[in-house]
């Protein structure tokens, strides 16, 4: 009940705010401030939605499979690889500096290098995502990994613990919540790069469905591929932050600003 | 049981050598409770972390129960100043934890733990995490951990350091009713004269930059020892005896 009631009141404002936005938007089109053929009124992209629907989830259901797949390869990786550099600490002082490096270079550019490596499969698509996704992952949770409580590694040390024993009871635990900021921020990130592989080679899923739209001259239908696209990033978001809340129970909960 | 033979030790910082410990001798026999008391910035901390493997000696040796353990970790168990519980797991799991890295099954360390919470009142605490603890409750189960875990030798560090007077008053009659029938070998830190005397059978005097052993001083009176204790005068002779010794230093 009184966390139903949380939910509730955290829904209404942005809520309120996205409506408020669609009625200036429909008025702006309605008024025709702008022409109709480059901004499409709200209430044509809700119809268009209606209307493609079935095609909308065909292709959605291929966007997310890749997502998925990107995401959780890339969410294994990087922490697979924050947890190699942080117990081999003279690879960690070799990598990291690589690692911050190599998180400038844009999807953009590895998107076309990677199709030219290995072609337009299923795989350097993923591989993409996987690509963008562990980054941020790796990097939150060797940030979490640094910032160990002293005297609760100092009791640890006291009583014999050994390394492995520290990690899983203190360090991974302790950089739990690093982990799903990183986590999230890939999840956002996942998606977009999901919609960009597929511009590649544009045959199934969303990014295909939006380049095949907009050369045809459907601002609508790109439009509602474009909300559709923000609403699984928006999901995907949503769903990780479900899961922060199922394994870090140990603190009195924050409450959403 | 605990013989420490010669101890010291030095820290170098911006090239600076200064010695903190020097030629410590101290034992703890099986089953006695000894406090060490001494300034603050004295070394204490730093010679508990000696004992406990986590730093190297310039010379001099641990031994304990008739072995070498110079620089060996996972030999003592231990209480620090801050409670210092682990946040993710309840009051039972984290006290099963110090009997789990000692070597005890996990069912079965957190069996024992369910049993003794129960038997010194904390039952309803069993399933709480630590954030939900008052500084008093959490030091109560920071002792549990540290009698239940299976090492011979507790060592506890200022454990009630950070508390209010009234609290500390409190938790040093609960730790000395539990302690009194439930006898270990233990070496406690504190700053307060009253405490040491309260709870121990010895108490060590220590001077400060270099820590020495001043004096020791053993503490006569019959156990169970009752809370009206400190108003005897033979309490209070020794407070002043050790008070003396304490003001020297600190003059110094
Ligand atoms: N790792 C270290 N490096 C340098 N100096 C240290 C270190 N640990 C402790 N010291 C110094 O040793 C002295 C004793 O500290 P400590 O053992 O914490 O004292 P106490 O516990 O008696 O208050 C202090 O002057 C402190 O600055
Ligand atoms: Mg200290």
């Amino acid at each position: 009940m009184d966390s139903r009631k949380r939910l509730w009141s955290s829904i209404w404002p942005p809520a309120l705010m996205l409506l408020l936005i669609f009625i200036v938007w429909e008025l702006i089109v309605r008024y025709e401030l702008v022409y109709s053929w480059l901004i499409p009124s709200p209430i044509g992209v809700g119809q268009e939605m209606i209307n493609s629907w079935s095609r909308l989830m065909e292709h959605w259901l291929a966007t997310m499979q890749l997502t998925l797949l990107g995401f959780v390869g890339g969410a294994l990786s990087g922490i697979a690889l924050a947890m190699l550099l942080h117990f081999i600490p003279i690879i960690r002082r070799a990598m990291y500096p690589v690692l911050i490096l190599s998180q400038n270079i844009p999807v953009i550019v590895i998107a076309p290098i990677l199709t030219m490596l290995l072609g337009f499969g299923m795989l350097p698509k993923v591989l993409l995502i996987v690509l963008v996704c562990f980054f941020p992952i790796c990097i939150a949770m060797l940030g979490g990994l640094a910032q160990i409580d002293y005297s609760l590694n100092n009791y640890m040390r006291m009583i014999g613990s050994n390394k492995w024993q520290t990690f899983i009871h203190l360090e991974l635990p302790s950089a739990l919540s690093n982990v799903f900021s990183g986590l999230k921020i890939a999840a956002s990130y996942s998606v977009l790069s999901a919609v960009v592989a597929e511009w590649l080679s544009p045959k199934v899923g969303l990014g295909g469905f939006m380049i095949l739209s907009s050369r045809g001259y459907m601002p609508e239908r790109v439009f509602a591929t474009v909300l559709l696209i923000v609403m699984t990033s928006l999901l995907l978001f949503w769903l990780v932050t479900l899961l922060e809340r199922l394994c870090i129970r140990w603190r009195p909960r924050k409450e959403a600003s | 049981m605990l013989e420490l033979k010669g101890v010291s030790k030095s820290f170098v910082t911006n090239g600076e050598r200064h010695e903190v410990l020097r030629n410590i001798n101290l034992s703890v026999k099986d089953g006695e409770f000894v406090s060490m008391i001494g300034p603050s910035g004295s070394g204490k901390t730093t010679l508990f972390q000696l004992i406990g493997g986590l730093n190297e000696l310039d010379t001099g040796e641990i031994w304990l129960e008739g072995n070498n353990i110079t620089g060996e970790r996972g030999h003592i168990a231990y209480m620090p100043q801050q409670a210092s519980l682990l946040p993710w797991y309840s009051v039972k799991r984290n006290i099963a934890l110090a009997l789990q890295i000692a070597g005890a099954g996990k069912k079965e360390a957190q069996q024992q733990a369910e049993q003794w919470l129960e038997r010194v009142g904390l039952a309803e605490y069993s399933d709480e995490y630590p954030y939900k603890l008052s500084g008093g409750m959490s030091q109560r189960v920071s002792f549990l951990r540290a009698l239940l875990s299976p090492q011979k030798l507790m060592l506890l560090d200022e454990p009630f350091g950070a508390l209010d007077a009234l609290t500390r008053l409190h938790m040093q009659q609960w730790l000395l009713s539990i302690w009194e029938q439930n006898r270990r070998s233990v070496l406690l830190v504190t700053h307060s004269i009253d405490e040491a005397l309260m709870l121990s059978d010895r108490i060590v005097v220590l001077s400060s930059h270099p820590a020495t052993v001043v004096q020791e001083v053993s503490v006569p009176f019959d156990r169970p020892r009752s809370g009206e204790l400190w108003s005897t005068a033979e309490f209070n002779e020794l407070k002043q005896l050790i008070y003396g010794l304490l003001q020297a230093q600190g003059a110094g």
